[in-house]
C-alpha cells in the first residue's frame, strides 16, 4: 500500500508540478520520527513501533521533563525530526529546540515579538496547535497571524509573512501543513465574525499562492459552479452568497482552525469550516453556506473539487472544523471504499464520506445522548432537526434547554487517531449538554459577535463529562466506551503495539487496550493535558511524549466546574471544579520502559 | 481608603435595611431578578463569559468577577471595562481588551455591573436567572 502511495505520488508530481513533499512524505513514513502533527498526510496518529505492548505497558516510566515556563494552555504535541525534538508554548509562542542526545538541553530557543493586545481577541485562551517541519525548516503560525518560517537548525528566520488582522478579531492557533513546495494555514475568530479563509505561501519564500475563503462570491471560495459538487451535483453560481441574507456573508465566519489533511494521490487537501456570524441563527436566516463544512480542495490552485455541509444554518455552534481522518480500504456495508474520509463532527455524528467525489456513506451519532437532530437524511445530507432543541425554532430571547451535545461539541479539536491494525478509531469525546439562549447583538469589527449564553452540564444521568471511545467508521458504531470524569481534551495516538494513549484533564496520560479499551497504564503529570501524544525512537528504544498545561476551552470550567452544584443535576459533587484536580504550567514529559 | 471605607459602613449601619437594599445595582426577589439584571446576565454572556467563565466564575486564564467585585468599586469596575487592562510579567500574559467603543458593552454597563455585583453578593446563584413577573 506503501508503496503504491509513493508511486502514485510521484507520478502526481511530473504531472502537475506540485504535489505532496517529497522529503515529508518519506520522513512521515518512518516511525522513528514524528514530523507532522497528525503523524501523516491521512491525519492517522498511529505508529508501527511495536516495542511498547499491551504487556509492558504498564511499566513505562517518565525519563525526563521540561518546563516551557509558560502557565497557559498547552495543545498540539512535539515533533521529532532526526535527533532533535521540537516543542511550542501558547502566546508568547516560544519554539525550543530540545536535543535527544542530551535531554533537555535547548539548543535554540526563539519568542516572537508580538502585540499582548492580540490575547484579548482570542476567544478561548491563547493556545497553539504547533508548528510544521519541512525542508529543513520550522513554520510557526503566531497568535497574532504571523507566519514565520525558522531555520530548523539555527532558528533564525527565513521568512516572515501576515495571514490575518488582529484588529478584525482575526487570530491564530491551527498547526500549518506542508505540501509540496506549499505551506498551507487557516484563520481562527469564528467569535468575531470574522470570514475564515485558507492560505497558502510558496515555501521557499513565504509568498502568496492562493487563497480561498469559507463564505463570500464564487470568485472568493474558489469554487467552480459546474464542476465543484456537493451532494453528487454541481453547486450552482453564488452558491455561498445566495443563502445569507444581504450583505451578512461579510461577516459569515467559517473560520478555519482546525486540522489538514492531504491526499497526496488525489493532490486534494480535506478540511472544515466554522460557525457563521453570530452565534444568534435568528439575526442569520438561510444556510449560511459555506460554514460548518467539509472542503476538498486542489492543492496546486484551491479550486474546491466536492463540499459536503452537515449543519446548515447552525443553531448551536457546531464548527466543522475537526479532523479528516484518510482512511483507505474500508468496508462499508457491503460496499469497499477504496478511499474514505472519516470525520468525527462536533455536531455529535461520525461521518464517514467517499474522499473521491464526496459521496456521504455513514453518518451516525458517537454519543448516545445526542439529541438535536434525529438522524442525517443520507439522500439530501441534511440532519433531521428537532424543533424542541432548534435554538431557532425557541426562538431569540427564549432559553432552550437540555441540547446535547453542548457548543463545545461531541468532539472537539483535540484529534483522534486510526489503528489501521484494529480497523478502528481512537476518540477523545465531550459528554456535556447545554441551555442555549439566542439574543440580538451588533457587529463592531474586532469585538466579539456572539449573541447567545449558554449553560453547560452533563447529561441527565450522567456523571461524567467525557469518554474515550473506539469507533468502528464503517458500520458507524461504537465498539467500545470507556467513561472519564472531565472532557477528554487531549489527541490520541495508536500503536502497533496494540495500545492507545491519551490525556486527561486531571493531568493523567493514560493508556488502554485497543480491543476492549481496559486501562493498562496511567501517570499523572504536573497539569491537564490538552495536548497530543506522540512516539517516536530514539538510538533504537521507543518513547511517547506529550505536554501537559491545562487550559483552552477546556480552562473555561477550571475555575468552578461547569455546573452549579446547586442546581442538582446528577451525582452531589462528582463534578467538582477542575481546579480541584489540577493548576496550571506547561510541562513536557518523555516516557519509556526501563531498560 | 480605610477610613473612607469605614465610615460608608458606619452611615450604612445607620440607614435602615430597606434604604441600603435600594441602592444595591440590581433586584433580586426569590431568585428572580429584574429586567435590568437579566439583561445584565445575557450581555455578560456576550462579551464577558469566553475569558470569564460562565455566572463570572473566571477560567484558567481569567479571574473571577464574583470576587473581584468584592474590591472593586463600581467606578473601577466602569474604569477597567472602558479602557482595558493589561499585566504582562514573565510568567503572566493577561490582557483585557478595551470595550469603550462597544455598543453593547458600554450601553448596558451598569446592567452587567447589577449582574456581576449580583452574583458577587451571594444574591444570585449559577446558571440563567429567571425574571421577576414571568
Amino acid at each position: 500500500m506503501l508503496r503504491r502511495v509513493a508511486l502514485a505520488c510521484a507520478l502526481a508530481v511530473t504531472a502537475t508540478g506540485a504535489s505532496a513533499n517529497p522529503e515529508l512524505l518519506r520522513m512521515q513514513r518512518d516511525p522513528n520520527q514524528w514530523v507532522m502533527p497528525n503523524g501523516n498526510y491521512a491525519s492517522w496518529r498511529y505508529s508501527e513501533l511495536n516495542q511498547i505492548t499491551r504487556e509492558n505497558v504498564g511499566n513505562l516510566k517518565p525519563t525526563w521533563q521540561f518546563s516551557t515556563g509558560v502557565l497557559r494552555g498547552h495543545e498540539g504535541g512535539p515533533l521529532v525530526v532526526g535527533e532533535v525534538m521540537y516543542i511550542h508554548t501558547p502566546f508568547p509562542n516560544r519554539v525550543f529546540a530540545l536535543d535527544l542526545n542530551n535531554p533537555g538541553r535547548v539548543l535554540w530557543r526563539y519568542e516572537p515579538t508580538q502585540d499582548p493586545t492580540v490575547i484579548g481577541v482570542m476567544c478561548c485562551d491563547t493556545v497553539n496547535r504547533g508548528p510544521a517541519y519541512a525542508d529543513g525548516k520550522i513554520i510557526l503560525s503566531q497568535a497574532d497571524t504571523t507566519v514565520v518560517a525558522l531555520d530548523a537548525k539555527t532558528g533564525k528566520e527565513v521568512w516572515k509573512v501576515k495571514n490575518g488582522d488582529p484588529a478584525k478579531g482575526e487570530t491564530a492557533t491551527m498547526a500549518p501543513m506542508v505540501f509540496g513546495d506549499k505551506v498551507l494555514i487557516g484563520i481562527s475568530g469564528g467569535e468575531y465574525g470574522i470570514r475564515g479563509h485558507v492560505t497558502a505561501y510558496n515555501l521557499a519564500d513565504g509568498k502568496q499562492a492562493w487563497r480561498a475563503y469559507s463564505v463570500g462570491t464564487d470568485e472568493d471560495i474558489k469554487f467552480d459552479p459546474q464542476k465543484t459538487m456537493s451532494m453528487g451535483q454541481p453547486v450552482g453560481a453564488n452558491s455561498s452568497i445566495k443563502t445569507w441574507e444581504g450583505d451578512q456573508w461579510k461577516m459569515g465566519g467559517g473560520s478555519t482552525w482546525g486540522w489538514f489533511s492531504y491526499d497526496p494521490d488525489l493532490n486534494l487537501i480535506y478540511y472544515g469550516s466554522g460557525n457563521p456570524g453570530t452565534w444568534n441563527p435568528v439575526q442569520r436566516p438561510g444556510d449560511n453556506k459555506w460554514s460548518m463544512t467539509i472542503f476538498a480542495r486542489d492543492a496546486t490552485t484551491g479550486v474546491a473539487k466536492w463540499v459536503y455541509q452537515m449543519t446548515p444554518h447552525d443553531e448551536w455552534d457546531y464548527d466543522g472544523v475537526n479532523e479528516m481522518v484518510l482512511v483507505d480500504n474500508l468496508q462499508v456495508g457491503n460496499q469497499r471504499v477504496a478511499k474514505a474520509l472519516v470525520h468525527m463532527d462536533r455536531n455529535g455524528f461520525g461521518y464517514t464520506l467517499n474522499r473521491e467525489n464526496g459521496q456521504l456513506m455513514v453518518a451516525q451519532k458517537f454519543d448516545p445522548a445526542v439529541n438535536w437532530a434525529t438522524h442525517v437524511d443520507m439522500e439530501t445530507g441534511r440532519p433531521q432537526v428537532v424543533s424542541q432543541y432548534s435554538t431557532r425554532a425557541q426562538g431569540e430571547d427564549n432559553n432552550t434547554k437540555n441540547i446535547c451535545p453542548a457548543a463545545l461539541g461531541t468532539k472537539d479539536q483535540q484529534p483522534s487517531a486510526w489503528s489501521p491494525k484494529a480497523s478502528l478509531l481512537f476518540v477523545p469525546t465531550n459528554h456535556v449538554c447545554m441551555d442555549y439562549e439566542p439574543f440580538r447583538v451588533s457587529y463592531s469589527a474586532g469585538q466579539p459577535f456572539i449573541g447567545a449564553t449558554l449553560s453547560m452540564y452533563p447529561p441527565q444521568g450522567s456523571d461524567n463529562l467525557g469518554n474515550f471511545i473506539a469507533w468502528n467508521p464503517g458500520s458507524g458504531k461504537i465498539a467500545w466506551s470507556k467513561p472519564e470524569r472531565f472532557s477528554v481534551w487531549s489527541g490520541a495516538l495508536a500503536t502497533a503495539g496494540d495500545v492507545v494513549f491519551y490525556g486527561t484533564l486531571e493531568g493523567y496520560l493514560k493508556a488502554v487496550d485497543t480491543k476492549d479499551g481496559k486501562e493498562l497504564f496511567s501517570y499523572r503529570t504536573p497539569s491537564g493535558i490538552i495536548g497530543n501524544v506522540n512516539t517516536f525512537t530514539h538510538k533504537g528504544k521507543q518513547y511517547v511524549a506529550v505536554m501537559s498545561g491545562v487550559g483552552g476551552w477546556a480552562g473555561i470550567g477550571m475555575a468552578a466546574g461547569l455546573q452549579g452544584e446547586s442546581e442538582g443535576l446528577g451525582a452531589v459533587g462528582a463534578y467538582k471544579s477542575l481546579s480541584d484536580y489540577t493548576q496550571l504550567g506547561g510541562v513536557l514529559t518523555v516516557f519509556a520502559l526501563p531498560n | 481608603m480605610k477610613t473612607v471605607f469605614a465610615l460608608t459602613l458606619a452611615l450604612l449601619a445607620m440607614v435602615p435595611a430597606a434604604r441600603a437594599d435600594d441602592e444595591k445595582p440590581y433586584k433580586v426577589e426569590n431568585g428572580k431578578v429584574d429586567q435590568a439584571t437579566f439583561n445584565g446576565y445575557r450581555r455578560y454572556g456576550n462579551s464577558c463569559l469566553q475569558c470569564h467563565g460562565p455566572d463570572g466564575a473566571g477560567s484558567s486564564y481569567a479571574p473571577n468577577l464574583t470576587e473581584s467585585l468584592k474590591h472593586l468599586s463600581h467606578e473601577q469596575f466602569a474604569e477597567t471595562v472602558i479602557n482595558g487592562r493589561q499585566n504582562i510579567s514573565s510568567s503572566q500574559q493577561n490582557v483585557m481588551p478595551s470595550f469603550g467603543h462597544v455598543e453593547d458593552v458600554v450601553t448596558y454597563l451598569d446592567d452587567i455591573y447589577g449582574y456581576l455585583k449580583a452574583r458577587s453578593d451571594g444574591a444570585l446563584g449559577r446558571g440563567r436567572p429567571e425574571r421577576i413577573g414571568r
